[in-house]
């Protein structure tokens, strides 16, 4: 029965439409072989024949064998771990560290926030926990064996492969993805493997353009050349995916969304300003600020974002340089303590001599977090950040960065962010 | 009238300077005595006979009290029939049979066909009629509305002759007229028990289910009188048992002397004038409750008088004086073994075997005393099973076993529940109406004299001795009832809990077999039995004292608690209850005997198990309730 069901999903995940999925990762696929089932080893014996495309090189392969082995191995001894207590007529248990800002640390020195020695006990026999500990199960199994099978899968398509209707019984495994989401997250902390190293991807979300050039899975990406569309940014950014090409930029400009970062694609800015611009949508996916980690550190691009004046624009610019409070454990991987804030800045509503109809009303909501983000330890011994929050609260409005095109179409593009950038005038 | 021009003038003597319409003489020819029985045929409303559909329950009522009274009186188990006989759309046929002692010939006018007549007015004693107006207006009503008399057959021996009499109710002398008599030499195909009386009464009236009808009575009836077998014949010819399920009378009540704190200043005054002793000490001394010596000097006292004062010297005034020297004295409070209340155990036997429920409560509060008369509440609740959970609890009320089916917002007892606090409980409440959910409150007040609202005893009135008493005895229960669905709530949770490893158990053993390569089956048999020793030690929680909790938690030595089943499936649990109820205290004469004792039983053994196989175990003796 479980043969089958991983073969449905293995059927789903190649039939999927991804963008990548007429290229087939052939060098992982061979060098999986050693711990692959002989289906799939199979398939990646015909599908080596065909490609033609440039591969990862071997070092390249044999990195990410062993970081599949090495997951495989986690997920394995987490198994036995349980199947150990259970013998042993134990309470079988799984510790799970917290993932909640009582277990998060500041660190000052490096400045990113990081996951304390907290941990939760998940153990079978505790009503509350009973069924998520059999998620957990659940989704170990299936991770491991989309690893095996050197495949990955989707978030939804994840909670897709671990849901069945539990035997004699009209209850599903899981109430829905967001269930299965929270589990795999938890997996991950567990057992210490990224989501990246479980094969398991989110939506892509985020887009690129710029003066460089990328190889995604062996494919070369000139995103000099996007079009108006440009580069989705992939959901795994991990090295073995994503490499570096030629890169002329001097800086990378993220902004807070699709809409915004179109207007500076059309006018060239990352031409006219030699450099790569980045959009989000909203709150940044991992993938996203994954990359900006990477084209910070191994390029060493500064980076400057662009976000609207109101505390959520401004929570963003905090999860890019210290990292989320949700994914603190992987900080270290995605936070860019460096990033720096170019704006819209509480101030600009008088500098730019923009006009009252920009002005959008604070609600209670927006306080009571702008409050909260001002408490958060690194903004709290942030000067400027104080000063910036408390003037949008003395304010009582926001202003997002399209309010910029009231003064002019490109304004934005030609005057406030050259202007900023020249003046060096942003907060750290 | 002769003039209907002449303006109003009040009919003074005059000399005929205005036009006179009667004389004082010829006004004085109009005038005379009203017999107490034209005075009630014209305002029957007062005795309960407003409408067509009261009227066919009140003449039920009086005939099953009276029947009820006379039994207990005469010491006998009480065995009650009730026909209704529909003739016409609106015209029924009420007969009530009854085994008690029979009444002799001579008095069967008296008591059937005479208004105010009876044993119970003239004492202070614990009854369910009070004033002998009951059973003579039914038949006078019977009377007014169809023409028809009332047959009465009574039969007082084995021996005896039985008589059967046909009688005619004459409302202005209040008195009865005997159409026909026989006499049938000891008839006992009526009377199996070789006495007792029966009463047939056609009546215009209206049968109609539902709440405040003579199914409900009945019903009720059965729930406090316990003691009591009742058949009822339904007018679609359906008969109906509620069986006996406590074979022990309720003991005799005692009729006590007023208490000085009960009685009015007229009384008082009229006390005086008819008491036979001479000196004011001792008429205190024997014609009240409660009066020592040093008390009844002590009013006396209060009035400048002595106990030696001569009662022919004691005018107005001085009674006044007296009546003010009660009221300031401190008096014992009136001695309460006179009432006899119906008892936790045989209050919960009643519950049980009319109300499907799974939960069954009761208390008994100590005697108090309002206005001088001693009185006892007694509260009984039953909660869950089949009751209907989504609408307003149901209160059922009894004034001295009897139950009060109509006016229930103006009664004492429904004003208590309402104050009780029942979200304390575990019960919802909204404000100022009655707690909702699957509840049943039942109220008893036993009182030598209870103080209804009215003539047509429907609402008890509100004195706030009573409501305060009421309201604690209410609370009592509520406790014992919050304890129960506490516990059962928690059940509820641990069953879950078993359910839960159970369901999961599965699962997990097949992941961590694809994970792991073990053996599921061996990872299922370890789960399965950590699941198990888990559980066992969750059944055995602590309670709120610390103590290891038995099966049915403290709620088991409580001898005022009947738990039918407390597993968490409603429809089976009642299904259960109803079993059970059906089996232990059904009539079937193999259990005459040990009835009495197996509910005592049924009290202390709660636990699933206990009263489970009890259930069981006589189910099949159960003969079914309902025969047609």
């Amino acid at each position: 029965m479980a043969s089958k069901r991983s073969d449905e999903s293995g059927k789903k995940a190649t039939d999927s439409p991804r963008r990548k999925s007429g290229v087939k990762p052939v060098g992982t696929q061979k060098s999986k072989g050693v711990v692959s089932s002989k289906k799939t080893s199979k398939k990646a014996a015909k599908t080596t024949g065909t490609t033609v495309r440039k591969v990862g090189s071997k070092a390249d392969q044999a990195d990410r064998a062993r970081v599949d082995a090495r997951t495989v191995d986690r997920i394995e001894s987490l198994g036995e771990s349980v199947v150990r207590q259970s013998l042993k007529h134990t309470d079988p248990f799984v510790d799970v560290p917290t993932r909640s800002i009582s277990n998060i640390k500041f660190n000052k020195s490096k400045r990113l926030l990081e996951m304390g020695d907290a941990k939760q006990r998940r153990t079978l026999f505790n009503l509350g926990q009973a069924k998520k500990f059999m998620q957990t199960m659940l989704i170990a199994d299936g991770c491991r064996d989309l690893v095996r099978a050197g495949k990955t899968l989707s978030l939804r398509g994840m909670y897709y492969k671990s849901l069945h209707t539990i035997a004699g019984t009209k209850e599903k495994t899981f109430d829905g993805q967001d269930e299965s989401d929270v589990v795999l997250e938890d997996l991950e902390v567990a057992i210490d493997s990224l989501r990246e190293n479980l094969h398991v991807f989110a939506k892509k979300r985020g887009t690129m353009v710029g003066n460089i050039t990328v190889f995604d899975n062996g494919d070369e990406i000139n995103c000099r050349r996007m079009g108006t569309g440009g580069y989705a940014i992939p959901s795994i950014c991990e090295p073995s995916v994503l490499k570096f090409g030629k890169c002329e930029a001097d800086f990378v400009l993220h902004v807070e969304k699709d809409t915004v970062w179109s207007r500076f694609n059309e006018d060239r800015f990352w031409e006219t300003h030699n450099c790569i611009l980045t959009e989000g949508s909203g709150q940044p996916p991992r993938g996203v600020r994954r990359l900006l980690h990477r084209l910070n550190r191994e390029l060493g691009l500064p980076i400057y974002c662009l976000l609207d004046c109101d505390p959520w624009g401004h929570y963003i610019y905090s999860v890019i340089k210290q990292g989320s409070i949700n994914l603190a454990y992987e900080s270290g991987r995605m936070a860019v303590p460096e990033a720096k804030y170019l704006g819209i800045r509480s101030d600009d509503y008088q500098r730019c001599e923009l006009s009252d109809d920009v002005k959008i009303d604070l609600n209670d909501r927006d306080r009571e977090r702008a409050k909260q983000i001002a408490a958060y330890p690194w903004f709290a011994d942030r000067r400027h950040w104080q000063k910036e929050i408390k003037r949008m609260l003395s304010n009582g409005f926001k202003m997002e960065v399209e309010s910029l095109i009231t003064k002019d179409i490109s304004y934005v593009t030609e005057t406030y962010v050259p202007e900023r950038l020249k003046a060096k005038d942003w907060i750290d | 009238m002769p003039s209907t021009v002449t303006p109003p003038t009040s009919p003074k003597k005059s000399s005929g300077k205005i036009g006179s319409r009667a004389t004082a003489e010829e006004m004085a020819s109009k005038q005379r005595e009203i017999s107490v029985s034209e005075f009630f045929a014209k305002n029957r409303h007062l005795l309960g006979f407003d409408n067509p559909r009261k009227a066919l329950l009140t003449t039920v009522k009086e005939a099953v009290d009276n029947a009820l009274d006379a039994c207990e009186e005469g010491g006998i188990l009480p065995d009650i029939r009730v026909e209704l006989l529909q003739l016409a759309e609106t015209r029924f046929k009420v007969t009530i049979r009854d085994n008690g002692p029979g009444i002799v010939r001579k008095q069967i006018e008296n008591i059937f066909g005479k208004l105010l007549y009876g044993s119970k007015f003239h004492r202070m004693k614990m009854s369910r009629g009070q004033q002998g107006i009951g059973i003579s207006a039914a038949g006078m009503y019977g009377l007014m509305t169809t023409g028809q008399p009332v047959l009465i057959i009574s039969k007082t021996g084995r021996r005896k002759p039985s008589h059967e009499v046909l009688l005619k109710m004459d409302t202005a002398r209040n008195r009865a007229e005997v159409i026909s008599e026989t006499e049938h030499a000891e008839d006992d195909v009526l009377f199996q028990d070789g006495h007792g009386t029966q009463v047939a009464i056609e009546l215009e009236g209206r049968y109609q289910k539902g709440r405040a009808s003579v199914d409900e009575y009945l019903e009720q009836t059965a729930i406090a009188n316990p003691h009591a077998r009742f058949t009822y014949v339904t007018p679609a010819n359906e008969e109906i048992e509620y069986p006996r399920a406590v074979d022990e009378l309720p003991p005799e009540a005692k009729e006590i002397k007023p208490h000085p704190k009960g009685i009015e200043l007229g009384t008082l005054i009229q006390m005086l004038g008819r008491t036979g002793r001479t000196q004011l000490g001792a008429f205190f001394k024997e014609d009240f409750c409660r009066v020592g010596p040093r008390v009844a000097k002590q009013i006396c006292a209060h009035a400048d008088l002595t106990d030696r004062t001569w009662i022919k010297q004691v005018g107005h005034a001085e009674a006044e004086a007296l009546y003010k020297g009660i009221q300031a004295a401190k008096i014992m409070s009136p001695p309460t073994d006179c009432l006899v209340p119906i008892g936790t155990k045989a209050m919960l036997a009643g519950l049980l075997k009319e109300v499907k429920a799974e939960f069954f409560a009761a208390s008994s509060r100590p005697a108090a005393v309002y206005r001088g008369n001693p009185f006892q509440i007694e509260v009984g609740i039953a909660y869950g099973g089949n009751l209907p959970g989504d609408e307003l609890g149901r209160v059922i009320r009894f004034a001295n076993r009897v139950p009060l089916l109509y006016q229930q917002s103006a009664c004492c007892s429904f004003k208590a529940v309402i104050e009780a606090g029942w979200r304390n409980y575990g019960l919802q409440q909204a404000r100022g109406s009655l707690p909702s959910g699957p509840v049943v409150v039942m109220i008893h007040m036993a009182s030598t004299w209870v103080p209804f609202t009215s003539e047509s005893k429907e609402a008890i009135a509100d004195y706030d001795e009573i409501r305060k008493e009421m309201r604690l005895a209410l609370q009592e229960c509520g406790r014992k009832l919050g304890t129960y669905l506490r516990r059962r709530q928690k059940m509820r949770r641990e069953s879950e809990r078993r359910n839960v490893f159970a369901r999961y158990i599965g699962e997990i053993s097949m992941a961590c077999e694809r994970i792991t390569g073990s053996d599921a089956g061996e990872i299922r048999d370890a789960l399965e039995t950590i699941a198990s020793r888990k559980t066992a030690e969750a059944d055995q929680q602590l309670d709120d004292e610390g103590r290891v909790v038995e099966a049915g938690g403290g709620l088991a030595v409580d001898d005022s608690v009947i738990i039918i089943d407390s597993a968490t499936d409603g429809v089976e649990a009642a299904a259960e209850a109803g079993e059970v109820a059906e089996s232990l205290f059904s009539n079937s004469p193999s259990e005459t005997g040990s009835r009495a004792k197996s509910v005592k039983k049924s009290g202390k053994k709660i636990g699933k198990k206990s009263v489970k196989k009890t259930g069981r175990k006589t189910g099949k003796k159960a003969g079914k309730k309902k025969v047609t």
